[in-house]
């Protein structure tokens, strides 16, 4: 199988074609006419989606740099931005996790998606393309470049076919995202001209900045712009204050692509640009002692505020949050098992809260209205659809045999054996989960039918069936063995911890700057330079 | 084939070092002159004779302009600059007149303006524009500055049946002469601290070291600050901007925002940074502190703004605030970047400008936010373009607007002044804000039926939209080529007179 992609040079072009396609996908669509748009986005969707499954298979765990069908093309060589892309342990998955909702998405919008069809699934795939950008870029510019250029169709997605308040919600989405961006963009420009002050060269590849000394109050600096963007995106609590209007008002697809794919960004962005550039700052136990702080607190906050939520889709929208709170955790424990467990409940997360959103915008097709006092019994009208949302749901909460407990397992492993009395904390998390879901699942699915509008509700069709099979699967795959998942991650994120464990300790003051092919992954080594 | 040398003592050289503007000034006058015998009774449709021969000149001019980069100058002290900058900064004047040639045509007819007359005062104008950016000579800068401004107050004024219109120019009038007493009290201030008029020489006397002392030349400097501020305006001397753009024809608005203002940024950098880089450490407070008051009082301002046409206004004079910033880093980079934020800056609000002239319709009736609700689903080219051109003010990846705003960035990281660089971007987001919601009107909201009855977009309006929408979007994905003459041409501003001969030519 190999062979085959070797000869077709697979490996060169596939990230590019992953961006390409959904481009030229746009203007198929909105060349096409308004009833066939749904079939267009949904076929690129699936196209991409099929150019991007050899991933799997063809990724190998074991060379863990960035150096996986890699391109490398200048853009503009004035600056030293180059079109640069690579795929390492952890940004394959997400790609994957992106490139698969994606048509699952799509073809659970075909309903709820009623007007303005070309506009938006010419809008689902801009969104596509910038995830996947931003997912594989390898230039610091170009990474905030795709990083920025998603906020539009989501601002447009939630702005145009969102709910009563769409408006606001957008416009919250919109600022609060922006905030944190622009701050990391000066951040991006700090460091190119560090860059460009010791060495001479203009550049803003990931590996050429990587290699920037930083004083420690630079870090701090720094540190501060890049997590505030992440952070936001992600939500850690407090900023988390967006999400909840902006799930509650988007479209179905909206809320599916924002919680499952465009929150793990402002993990990712943790793991790929904080820890390893400013190791230091990341490692001190005043800021991890904060990031913990926020995370412990989104954990059990909105599990509390879930749980009084009368509105179902605002429910899941908080079940985020806590969920994203794991995966801070995970990623601030800086040990192996805490970085796995935090990508095991990001791709966890996507499937389950992805599934959630999309159920919930199948009953609204169905009722009109998300209000879970407005449910109820519906277990018995609709027993294929209540065994769909009672597994999911109990993926969400993270019950052995889902992908939601591995996650969660790992990353308070992770935690436990640098932070012991945080992971104690936390782990209560997961009991509030299931305080704030089981009455959900009880009040919407058993309980008397006593609406007559239930008594008469269809079962899921044939294509919700395809919409929500994979997904399940997925869930369950994941849950009862793990293994390829983190066979494919392990090695990346062992180097990711011993390069910065390496770097916490010293960094050089003066530094001369060698690029070494490091089989350690990282693809860098800092020498020490006699003071002269 | 042999380089000509423009060399000063030769009287012939200063007709071709101005080519050009001779051009641009006999275009004027045939224009003027051609339009005596047209019939255009009121109400009747503009002469294309007219039409044609500016839009013949504009090009003509332009190619004129281009030859000058085959000119060479023997020093860079001459009283015109014949170097790079100069050619780049007319370029973009010319960009800016074609742009509004393009767009103007059906506005013009409908609001019953003599085209004739409106082109021959655009055309002196633009010589006026050339000549202050132009200009190496303090007496020179400012025969440029009042051979621009004197005809664009008769433009914006132009409208005689708009009471807004009158109110505007007058305040435009008064200010601008305000601002010129400025202007010259300190060229008079400088020229007695340093004896000359000439910048190239001002910068020789003052030196690397700097004349940081002497009172005479600070305060001069400071005067000229103020008069520049008045010209670009920036907070707070841009009291009126608003009034004159909203009462100005929205195509004079536009050629406004964006002609004259780069124009007289472009007189203001070339002045400042090769008569007084020497004491920078004199004027950089000044400058810094115009930027920040100016983006940050105009964003705010324009947050409250329900008006498209004067929330664009202040827009550019937020603009003008970013432009500042890369003044005050006063380095190769800044005026690069100045010079390609100027391009897309002027792609950008004249495309805005024109969506507003289009949408305003007969006698400008429409500029309010409900006048674009639900305007993108009814009209999808306006409402395309548009967002194009507001995504692109605000500074979106993918946008020429983001590429300029991140070279501005790069420009004042550059100098150190990253505190500055951080409110350009706090402020650019809350420009996010009304320039979404311009968006959010076009296609959040469904208009009532009758919202985009009887907008007509002419072929001319047309073409100029989708070039400009298409630049900018060209601008932000392959920069590179512009990037690069951008650098060139700056770089040309900062030829050291020092370094050749000593003075000659005067």
């Amino acid at each position: 199988m190999g062979g085959f992609f070797d000869a077709i040079g697979y490996g060169s072009w596939v990230l590019t074609a992953l961006l390409l396609v959904p481009l030229a996908g746009i203007a198929v669509v909105l060349a096409g006419s308004e009833a066939a748009a749904r079939k267009a986005g949904l076929a690129v969707s699936l196209v991409v989606f099929l150019l991007s499954l050899p991933l799997w298979f063809l990724f190998d765990p074991a060379t863990t740099g960035l150096t996986q069908f890699a391109a490398e093309a200048d853009w503009i060589p004035q600056w030293g931005i180059g079109y640069r892309v690579g795929l390492d342990g952890i940004s394959v998955l997400l790609v994957l996790l992106t490139t698969a909702l994606m048509p699952i998405t799509l073809l659970g919008s075909f309903r709820y998606i009623a007007r303005r069809q070309k506009a938006f699934y010419a809008m689902m795939l801009l969104l596509e393309m910038g995830v996947i950008g931003a997912f594989v870029a390898l230039d610091l510019f170009l990474f905030f470049m795709f990083w920025e250029v998603m906020l539009v169709p989501m601002y447009f997605i939630i702005g145009i076919w969102g709910g009563e308040r769409r408006v606001y919600a957008a416009i919250k989405f919109f600022l609060f995202t922006a905030v944190g961006s622009l701050l990391m963009l000066v951040g991006i420009l700090y460091l190119y001209f560090q860059y460009q002050r010791i060495t001479g060269t203009a550049s803003f590849a990931y590996v050429d900045l990587l290699q920037v000394p930083l004083t420690f109050r630079e870090q701090y600096w720094l540190f501060g712009a890049f997590a505030l963007a992440f952070a936001i995106k992600v939500p850690l609590f407090p900023l988390h204050t967006w999400l909840p209007d902006a799930h509650v008002e988007a479209p179905t697809p909206g809320s599916v692509i924002l919680a499952a794919v465009l929150l793990k960004l402002g993990a990712y962005g943790f793991l790929r640009f904080l820890l390893p550039f400013f190791p230091q700052a990341a490692t001190h136990s005043v800021i991890v002692g904060i990031m913990l702080a926020f995370a412990l607190a989104g954990i059990i906050y909105a599990a509390w505020v879930a749980a009084v939520q009368p509105d179902a889709k605002k429910l899941v929208a908080y079940t985020s949050v806590a969920h994203m709170g794991f995966v801070v955790l995970g990623i601030f424990a800086l040990t192996v098992q805490g970085l796995q467990g935090a990508i095991i409940v990001m791709l966890s997360h996507g499937l389950s809260t992805g599934a959630l959103f999309l159920m919930l915008g199948m009953l609204y097709e169905r009722r009109h209205t998300r209000l879970i006092s407005e449910f109820g019994g519906l277990a018995a009208v609709a027993p294929l659809f209540a065994t769909a949302f009672i597994i999911t749901a109990l993926a969400s909460i993270g019950l052995p045999g889902t992908s939601g407990f591995v996650g969660e397992f790992l990353a308070l492993v992770g935690a436990f054996q640098t932070f012991p009395i945080v992971a104690v904390i936390a782990a209560t998390g997961v009991i509030f989960a299931a305080y704030y879901m089981l009455p959900m699942v009880q009040r919407v699915w058993f309980n008397p039918v006593d609406k007559p509008e239930n008594r008469s509700m269809a079962d899921l069709s044939v294509r919700e069936i395809v919409v929500l099979a994979p997904l399940i699967l997925g869930m369950i795959w994941m849950g009862v063995y793990p293994k390829p998942f983190l066979d494919r991650t392990e090695p990346t994120v062992s180097a990711l911890v011993r390069f910065v464990d390496q770097r916490a300790v010293s960094v050089p003051d003066r530094v001369s700057v060698v690029p070494v092919a490091d089989a350690e992954g990282v693809a860098v080594v800092l020498e020490e330079e006699d003071p002269r | 084939m042999s380089v000509l040398s423009i060399d000063y003592s030769t009287q012939l050289h200063y007709l071709w070092a101005l080519l050009p503007e001779v051009v641009l000034s006999i275009g004027a006058m045939v224009v003027l002159l051609v339009d005596v015998f047209q019939r255009e009774d009121r109400g009747g449709p503009s002469s294309p004779l007219v039409f044609w021969l500016t839009v013949g000149f504009t090009l003509a001019t332009a190619v004129a302009n281009g030859w000058l980069l085959t000119v060479e100058e023997v020093v860079p002290t001459g009283m015109i600059a014949v170097d790079a900058f100069r050619v780049f900064s007319n370029y973009i004047f010319l960009l800016a007149v074609v742009l509004f040639l393009m767009m103007s045509g059906r506005y013009l007819d409908e609001e019953r303006l003599r085209s004739g007359e409106l082109y021959a005062l655009i055309l002196f104008a633009t010589v006026g524009m050339m000549v202050f950016a132009g200009a190496r000579d303090l007496m020179v800068v400012f025969i440029g500055l009042e051979l621009m401004s004197v005809p664009i107050y008769v433009l914006t004024g132009v409208n005689r049946r708009d009471p807004r219109a009158a109110e505007g120019a007058l305040k435009y009038f008064l200010m601008g002469a305000f601002s010129s007493a400025f202007f010259l009290f300190g060229v008079a201030l400088v020229y007695g601290g340093t004896g000359t008029t000439n910048i190239a020489l001002i910068g020789l006397t003052l030196g690397p070291e700097g004349l940081g002392s002497n009172a005479l030349v600070v305060l001069g400097v400071a005067m000229l600050v103020v008069g520049f501020g008045f010209k670009v305006a920036a907070v707070p001397f841009h009291m009126w901007t608003p009034d004159a753009y909203e009462g100005a024809p929205t195509p004079v608005t536009a050629l406004m925002a964006a002609a004259v203002k780069a124009a007289a940024f472009a007189a203001f950098l070339r002045v400042f940074l090769t008569a007084f880089p020497g004491i920078y450490g004199v004027w950089d407070a000044l400058a810094i502190w115009l930027a920040v008051l100016t983006m940050i009082a105009a964003n705010l301002v324009a947050l409250v703004e329900g008006n498209v046409k004067r929330m664009l206004a202040y827009s550019s004079i937020a603009h003008a605030g970013y432009l500042l910033v890369a003044l005050a880093a006063a380095t190769i980079t800044g005026a690069a970047s100045f010079l390609f934020y100027l391009v897309v800056y002027t792609l950008m609000t004249m495309g805005a400008f024109a969506v507003v002239m289009v949408v305003g319709r007969r006698g400008e009736a429409h500029l309010d936010l409900e006048d674009y609700a639900g305007l993108g689903w009814s009209r999808p080219l306006l409402g395309v373009v548009m967002t194009i051109f507001l995504l692109s003010l605000a500074g979106f990846p993918f946008t020429g607007g983001f590429i300029g705003k991140v070279y501005i960035l790069q420009a004042a990281v550059g100098r150190g002044l990253v505190w500055l660089a951080v409110v350009l971007v706090m402020t650019s987001l809350i420009s996010y804000y009304y320039y979404l919601r311009v968006a959010w009107y076009m296609w959040f909201r469904d208009g009532e039926p009758a919202v985009d009855e009887g907008i007509v977009v002419s072929t001319g309006t047309r073409v100029a939209l989708i070039a400009a929408a298409g630049l900018v979007v060209l601008l932000g994905i392959f920069p590179g080529e512009l990037l690069e003459l951008a650098e060139r041409s700056a770089a040309s501003l900062f030829r050291q007179p020092g370094a050749l001969a000593g003075p000659l030519g005067f």
